[in-house]
Formats: C-alpha cells, sequence, structure tokens
C-alpha cells in the first residue's frame, strides 16, 4: 500500500478493520515463526521422536491407533516391569495420545494418509502456534493496548523457555499442556470478567482436557482457588467471583475425576484440597451477602464474625483429623520437595536423581528468558498500578512461579507464559509512550500501537520534558529495537544449539568441522529387534526403559514410569553387587540380555558409571545391610574408576560389564577413560556369569547376554576358570576389539 | 477483536438488561423493612427479621428457585447422611450423586445471582476503602439479560450432568 493511503486506512471506521486485518496477519506470522523455529532438530537430524518420555508416549499412540479407544483404556502391558506388567491405561494422562489419536482420524477422513510418527513429531510445533494465539488472547484481556498482546505472543512463540519442552520430536504431555494452561487461563480471566456460567463451564471443561494431559494441572487446581481466595481477602468479593468460581470447580472436580489416573484424588488428596476449602469459604461469603442485604451493618458484623470463627475452627480441625486419621491421602513426595527443596535428596532418591527436578540455576533464567527476566518485574509493577481482578490473578500466578521455578528445573515451563505475559506489558507500555507521545507524524512504526493510555511516570510527572522530541523518542524506541533483535538472535542460537538434540542420535563435529552423527543408541536397539527372541527381557537401568520398549519392542524390568521403587532398587542391587549376588536376581527376573551405557571410549558424559551412585543410593534405600554408598568412595572419599576404585566397585557388575575388553582398545596400560579422564586398570575386568553379546561402533551401547546355569553343575567362575586353563591361545584370540558375537 | 466485541456486546446488553427487571428485587441495605431492629438485637431476634424481609421482598420467580435450591440441599444432605451411615461402597455413585446435588446447587444460586440482582452486591468497588482500584472506564456490563442466563444455566447444567452420568458407573 502507498504511504499516502496508508494514513486514509489507519484512521477513522476503515482504520479499525485495517487494523484488526494486520493484527491477524501479524499473529499468522507469530505462529508460523513459532512453529517454524522448532523444526531445527528435524532439519539438523530427521523427523525422530526425542529423549525418553516421548518414546512411550509414541509407543502409547501406536497401540491406540491400532487397537482402538476402549481397549487401550484397560490396557494391562506385560511388556514392561517384566514379572509384574502395569496398568498402562489406567496409569497414565491420555490427553497428548488422544489427541493425536483423533488428528490422525481426522486426517484419514481427508484422505490425507499421513504417518502418525510424523504427527506425534510436529504435534508439539503446532501446539506451540495455538499457544502463541491462545497468550495474545490472555494478554489482551489484561490491557487495553493491543501491541502487549501481540508481544506477548511473540514472546511465548519464541521464548526458550517453552521452545525447550516443545521441539519437534519432544512428544511430551507439557507439548499440549501449555497450550490447555494458558486457555485456561484466559478463560478464567474471561469468565471473572463476565461472570457468566458459559465461561465458567468452559473453563471447566478446558481444564478437564488439561488434567486429561498433563499431571501439571495441580498447578490450575491451586491458582484459581488462590486467585479467588486473595480476591475475598482484599473484599472484592463479587457475584462474578462467585459465579465462575462455583461453576469451574463444581463442573471441572467432576471432569477431571473422569481420568482414572486421577480417580478419587480431588477428594482424597491434600493437594486439591485448597480448590474445595475456597469453594466451602465462597459459599459462605455469598450467603453472608445475601444475609447482608437484609441487615444493617452492626449487626451483620456480629452474625458475621461469629459464623466465620465457628467455620474456620471447624473446618480447620475437620482437615488435621482427617489427615491424621489417614481419610485424606498425605501430600505427594514431589510436592514436599517443592517446599523443602531438601526433602526428596534425603528421603526419596528416585525423584532427586531425575536431572530436571533439580533446583534451577541462576544463569538457566537468563538462559531460557534472555531479556524477558528484567522487564518481568516490571510488568508486574504495572499490574500493580491498576490492580483489577485480572492484574490480581498475574500478581499471584508470577509470585508463585517464580518460587517454583526457583525450586524445580521442569517447573520453569510454567514460569514461560506469565514472564511473556508481564514482559509484553511492561514493553507495549514503553512503546506506547514513546511512539505516540506527541503527534502522528512519527507513527510510521507505530501504525499497530495507535494508543497512548499508559504514560510512563517521568512523563506524567513533567508533562513538558523532552521526550516528545524526535530524537528521545528514536533513542528509546532504537534500544528497545536492539533489545528485540538481540533476544531474536539469542533464542534462536539457543534452540538451535542447546534444545534441538534428540539426544537419541547424538552430534559431533570432526576437527575439519564436518558433522559426525553417533547413532550408537539406534543400533544396539536395532540389534536387539533382529537377533533376540520376542519376548527377551533386557534389563538396564530405568532410563533406557522407554526407549528399549519403544524401539527394540522387547520387554523391560523397569522403565521411566517409576511406579515401583523396589523393583527400581532391585535393578540397582543387581548392578552394584557382585557377580554372585547379581547372578540369582537376573535368574530370578528371568533376564536375558544386560545392557549398559559406556561413554568411556567417546568421552559421552551421560554414561551408567556417572549414574552409577543413584543406583547405588537406590538400592542402599531398601537394602541397606547389602549396599552401601560408602562402599563406592576410596578412603579419601574419592568416586575413582582406576587402579585405586575401592574392592566394591570393582567387583561391581556395572562396573566390569563397562570396563570388560576395553583394555584391549588401547596398547598396554594406556587404557583411557574420557569422561573420567583417569586411566583404567591394565587387567580387564573377569565377567563369569555374563557373555558380551553386542558393542555398538562407539562403545556407548553394551549387550551382555546372560549366561545359563553351567552343564556340569558347575559354578560360572569355575567354569570359566577351567575353559581358561584348557583353551588360553583361543582365549587371547577373541580379544578383538570388537567382539560381534551373535547367540 | 476482543475489544471491539466487547463494546458491542455491552450496548446490545445494556438496554435490554433494565428492561426485565422490574421485579423489585431486594431492597438497598440500609433502608427500613417492614419492622425496624434494634441495636442490640439477639442473634436470633437477627434471623427473625431477615426471615420477614425476605419472605416479603423476594418475587416469585426467585422464590421457585429457592425453593429448587432447597430441595437440592436436602437431597445432597441425604446422600450425604446414607454415606456416612450405611458406608460409601459404590462411591463413584454416591461421588456423581452428590456432585450433581452441588453443582445444580452452585448453578441454580449462579442463575439467581444474575436474574434477580438489583445491583445489591455487583458493586464490589464502591466501598470505602476499596474506592482506589475503581478504574477510569467504570465497571460495565455487569448484568447480562435473563435470556443469557438462563442459556448459559442450561449449557452448565448439561455439562454437569453428562460428567455425572458418565461416572456413576
Amino acid at each position: 500500500m502507498a504511504p499516502s493511503s496508508l494514513n486514509v486506512m489507519l484512521k477513522g471506521s476503515s482504520g479499525r478493520s485495517t487494523r484488526g486485518l494486520l493484527r491477524v496477519i501479524i499473529l499468522c506470522t507469530i505462529a508460523a515463526a513459532a512453529v517454524s523455529s522448532r523444526l531445527f532438530s528435524v532439519i539438523r537430524f530427521e523427523s525422530i521422536i526425542h529423549e525418553f518420555d516421548p518414546w512411550f508416549n509414541f509407543r502409547a499412540t501406536k497401540y491406540l491407533i491400532e487397537n482402538g479407544f476402549y481397549s487401550f483404556w484397560d490396557w494391562f502391558d506385560d511388556r514392561t516391569w517384566h514379572p509384574l506388567g502395569r496398568v498402562t491405561g489406567g496409569t497414565l494422562y491420555p490427553g497428548l495420545m488422544v489427541t493425536s489419536g483423533v488428528i490422525y482420524h481426522i486426517l484419514r477422513l481427508l484422505t490425507i494418509p499421513v504417518d502418525i510418527r510424523n504427527i506425534c513429531v510436529l504435534l508439539a510445533p503446532g501446539f506451540s502456534g495455538l499457544t502463541a494465539l491462545a497468550m495474545y488472547l490472555l494478554t489482551s484481556e489484561m490491557s487495553t493496548s493491543p501491541s502487549a498482546g501481540l508481544l506477548a505472543a511473540a514472546f511465548m512463540g519464541i521464548t526458550p523457555g517453552y521452545i525447550s519442552r516443545s521441539v519437534a520430536g519432544s512428544y511430551d504431555n507439557e507439548a499440549i499442556a501449555i497450550f490447555l494452561l494458558v486457555f485456561t487461563f484466559y478463560l478464567w480471566i474471561k469468565a471473572v470478567k463476565n461472570g457468566s456460567i458459559m465461561w465458567g463451564a468452559l473453563t471447566a471443561l478446558f481444564y478437564g482436557y488439561m488434567v486429561s494431559a498433563w499431571g501439571g494441572y495441580v498447578f490450575i487446581t491451586n491458582l484459581i482457588p488462590l486467585h479467588v481466595f486473595v480476591l475475598l481477602c482484599m473484599g472484592r468479593y463479587s457475584n462474578r467471583v462467585y459465579i465462575s468460581y462455583t461453576t469451574w470447580y463444581a463442573l471441572g472436580t467432576l471432569g477431571s475425576m473422569q481420568i482414572p489416573f486421577v480417580g478419587f484424588l480431588p477428594i482424597r488428596n491434600s493437594d486439591h484440597m485448597s480448590a474445595l476449602g475456597v469453594f466451602g469459604l465462597i459459599q459462605l461469603v455469598a450467603f453472608a451477602e445475601f444475609i447482608r442485604t437484609y441487615l444493617p451493618g452492626k449487626e451483620f458484623q456480629k452474625l458475621l464474625t461469629s459464623m466465620i470463627l465457628l467455620t474456620v475452627g471447624l473446618g480447620f480441625g475437620g482437615l488435621v483429623l482427617l489427615s491424621v486419621s489417614g481419610v485424606i491421602a498425605p501430600w505427594s513426595g514431589r510436592f514436599y520437595s517443592l517446599w523443602d527443596t531438601g526433602y526428596a535428596k534425603i528421603h526419596i532418591p528416585i525423584i532427586a536423581s531425575v536431572s530436571e527436578h533439580q533446583p534451577t540455576a541462576w544463569p538457566a533464567f537468563f538462559f531460557d528468558l534472555n531479556f524477558l527476566i528484567w522487564l518481568f518485574p516490571a510488568g508486574v509493577f504495572m499490574c500493580f498500578q491498576k490492580l483489577k481482578d485480572e492484574h490480581v490473578f498475574v500478581v499471584i500466578y508470577a509470585v508463585l512461579a517464580s518460587y517454583f521455578a526457583g525450586v524445580m528445573v521442569r517447573l520453569m515451563l510454567t514460569l514461560t507464559p506469565i514472564v511473556c505475559v508481564a514482559a509484553a506489558l511492561a514493553l507495549s507500555s514503553i512503546l506506547d509512550s514513546f511512539l505516540v507521545a506527541s503527534t502522528p507524524s512519527s507513527s510510521s512504526e507505530a501504525k499497530e500501537k495507535p494508543t497512548a493510555e499508559d504514560k510512563s511516570l517521568r512523563s506524567t510527572r513533567k508533562p513538558v520534558v523532552g521526550i516528545y522530541s524526535f530524537f528521545s523518542k528514536s533513542v528509546v524506541v532504537g534500544s528497545v529495537i536492539v533489545y528485540l533483535l538481540l533476544f531474536v538472535a539469542h533464542c534462536t542460537w539457543v534452540t538451535s544449539n542447546a534444545y534441538s538434540s534428540p539426544s537419541v542420535v547424538l552430534a559431533s563435529k570432526l576437527p575439519d568441522g564436518s558433522q559426525y552423527i553417533i547413532d550408537d543408541y539406534r543400533e544396539a536397539y536395532y540389534w536387539l529387534r533382529q537377533n533376540t527372541p520376542d519376548n527377551a527381557k533386557i534389563m538396564a537401568w530405568w532410563d533406557y526403559g522407554y526407549q528399549i520398549g519403544g524401539m527394540a519392542d522387547r520387554p523391560t524390568l523397569v522403565d521411566n514410569n517409576t511406579w515401583n521403587n523396589t523393583h527400581i532398587a532391585t535393578v540397582g542391587k543387581a548392578m552394584s553387587s557382585r557377580e554372585e549376588v547379581s547372578y540369582p536376581i537376573l535368574r530370578q527376573h528371568d533376564v536375558d540380555y544386560v545392557l549398559v551405557v559406556f561413554g568411556g571410549l567417546l568421552g559421552y558424559s551421560g554414561d551408567d558409571l556417572n549414574k552409577f551412585l543413584w543406583m547405588v543410593r537406590i538400592a542402599e534405600g531398601i537394602w541397606p545391610d547389602e549396599v552401601k554408598e560408602r562402599d563406592f568412595f576410596t578412603a579419601r572419599g574419592e568416586y575413582r574408576v582406576d587402579e585405586e576404585a575401592t574392592p566394591a566397585m570393582k567387583n561391581s557388575l556395572m562396573y566390569k560389564m563397562s570396563y570388560h575388553n576395553f583394555q584391549s582398545l588401547f596398547p598396554p596400560g594406556q587404557a583411557m577413560d574420557r569422561v573420567r579422564g583417569t586411566k583404567v586398570p591394565k587387567e580387564s575386568p573377569q565377567l563369569n556369569t555374563l557373555e558380551e553379546a553386542f558393542t555398538s561402533e562407539n562403545w556407548i551401547v553394551r549387550l551382555y547376554k546372560v549366561k545359563d546355569l553351567d552343564n556340569l553343575g558347575r559354578d560360572h567362575s569355575s567354569a570359566v576358570a577351567f575353559d581358561k586353563g584348557l583353551k588360553r591361545k583361543r582365549a587371547t584370540k577373541h580379544k578383538g576389539p570388537r567382539v560381534l558375537r551373535t547367540e | 477483536m476482543p475489544p471491539k466485541r466487547h463494546a458491542a456486546s455491552t450496548t446490545s446488553a445494556t438496554p435490554s438488561a433494565p428492561a426485565p427487571t422490574p421485579s423489585p428485587a431486594v431492597t438497598p441495605k440500609l433502608s427500613s423493612g417492614p419492622a425496624t431492629l434494634k441495636t442490640n438485637a439477639s442473634v436470633a431476634e437477627i434471623a427473625q427479621h431477615v426471615w420477614q424481609q425476605y419472605a416479603s421482598t423476594t418475587p416469585q420467580r426467585t422464590l421457585l428457585l429457592d425453593a429448587f435450591m432447597v430441595f437440592l440441599v436436602l437431597v445432597g444432605g441425604l446422600q450425604f447422611l446414607y454415606c456416612v451411615l450405611a458406608g460409601n461402597y459404590p462411591f463413584n455413585a454416591f461421588l456423581s450423586g452428590f456432585g450433581a446435588a452441588v453443582g445444580q446447587f452452585v448453578l441454580t444460586a449462579s442463575l439467581r445471582m444474575q436474574t434477580s440482582d438489583g445491583g445489591s452486591g455487583s458493586k464490589p468497588s464502591s466501598k470505602g476503602k476499596n474506592a482506589r482500584f475503581v478504574d477510569q472506564e467504570g465497571e460495565v456490563q455487569e448484568s447480562t439479560s435473563h435470556e443469557r442466563a438462563f442459556a448459559d444455566y442450561i449449557f452448565g447444567s448439561l455439562i454437569l450432568h453428562f460428567f455425572c452420568i458418565n461416572f456413576i458407573n
């Protein structure tokens, strides 16, 4: 459009529709940018499911597609948790799988045959586009300036804090849950503003969807009651609040109970009690308000105080009584670790062992949010200035989420939306004040920001100070633009470098700069799939359970679901004990193959020896007499794997499996572990009860076959010694660098 | 766009809102009812007074809603009593029955608020210390039309009963 006609189009009634059109175009562009910046991993690697949990979701989705909804609902999985099995249908959040199943069937209906894997890979980017739209709606409710919503949508689209969980291929619950979180909050704000049952019911519906999708729904369950509670304490009770809250609670609670995994939790678990309490409280307040219309103030006060005292006393006493008598389940362990960061470390090693449950390091905030993190307090401050009902919500959300994000790394995800809202509020008010302060002549950049309700503080105090001059405007706007550009550059850099690795396939650079793909995991899993019987039981540490189930399609002993701590501890004990102790455990659990991940040759630091201490700790939690963490440290308290390693360490199954034959790759005495940076003992550890079955190209994955009982009834160590004594020559010949024996 | 549609909905709502509310609703706070109250009356007297006020000022339609709410309270209370006395064996059934009663109760209460408020409880920010929260634009679009409120009520009830029937086993 020509600049002369631009002025006409931006003014008056046609200007409004032009702006509407522009806004739609901008939103579409933002959504497109959000989607496309998440495709790095597909371009760099391939369309593949990432990491650990997504592999389970992918497997469950395939099951859903093949067997239909009802058998998915009743799915008992006997290929995981080997002797026990898992009631998968009743212990998962089905929202994600059902969503992609529905998309799959709709596409089928439209005769667009898309592979289910591609739907799963691209689900997270698709939903991130929707999240940007929901963010626009949410922020538009907070501010009269239309630019705030657009800025928030743009921030949400590309901020690394959210991208970290929604790149293409990270097919996890969070992929759709963040969209649902933001949209539920939008509907809630809308409900509080309008006070209509319809918005409340819609909030409840999306809340139900959220419950079906992610365990983080508890955040909503506690945030909305807290919002209402604070409103009540501020004396801002109104019919709108009553209508929206009670509708949401009554419908949302019933809706959440439809999910089998949640079941009766909303009335049993203490995490949900605050919602119930506020529900009761608001009934009383409503009744009090109702009485008040019939009474003069003085008597009402009298009546009210007696009522309040009575009910608070009764309610608190009842809650304590129920908690003590055990009708209400105690708070869950993850919840405790939110308040007491040391709690998990002492009591529940399995929670503490997950890296995303660790406390957040300070640089992570800047890494994930860049300049939004210092705009965030400014935005919260501006909410204090207006402080309508919805701004109270922003303030509460901001306080809670920033505390939680400091406690657990993964909760950075819940902080990100509110940071985007607050930062957008702050930035839009800066831009509005400086772009459109005096004349419309400077509005070539301001076409999307036509209103200027909010002046900055300085400008209201001294309205004639020269912020109207072109110079001051250009300085401020220019610096904001520089920050925005830096933000975009930072986000792109972080996305492409930190968050786009599938971690199933690793990439490294060769000295000449070319990319080198390390594909050991898939090599080993594919070996399992091709060379072992269909029901060969694989024992590995639980991190790899989902991947073995998804890629190798073999039964596993433990996996990332971690529902049975004892079973995991059993595996930990087998890994950390002597062979004589481990072998009976392996036999008892029908284990055919043992899988270890070893990074010593390549310098891959996420290997099992580095996780070994967690195995020891978890095993010690169940068998404190048989496994002791202290035994794995040297007298000086060091964790060593070289010549000076402790006997317990050297004799443990994990150590033996990791370094078995490793020395043969190097000249004598030169064997070097590149992860731990130490030399390893000259002699290869002697494995009696296991034999090496497969080792991948870079030695990352090593598979061992569990030997059957000896034919002559000897124990394995004497059998091996006998074999060695007779056939020393053949045994040495066998010690090649790689033993590719396929049973 | 949201702001625009806002404006449209308020302009359409405000003319229709006063029209169907000729029902006098409740009398404002400090106006004297049929019987004035002494300053230091006992709680029983206050309750008596409230009851008289209520019976004399509530319109017929609202009374009907109130009767329904009392009925729901009775139904819910009965189920709860059964649960306490006779055990909660079909717990799903108890929960959905009780939930239906509670949910219907709050929905009806919401409907009652939307249809019968003569502006009593709906201006939260006009009482002294809260006055500074009142923003410049003022609180608009407070009241929804009766038809809209009833349609919302039906919508909410449908969802509620769908969940209950689905949950009852």
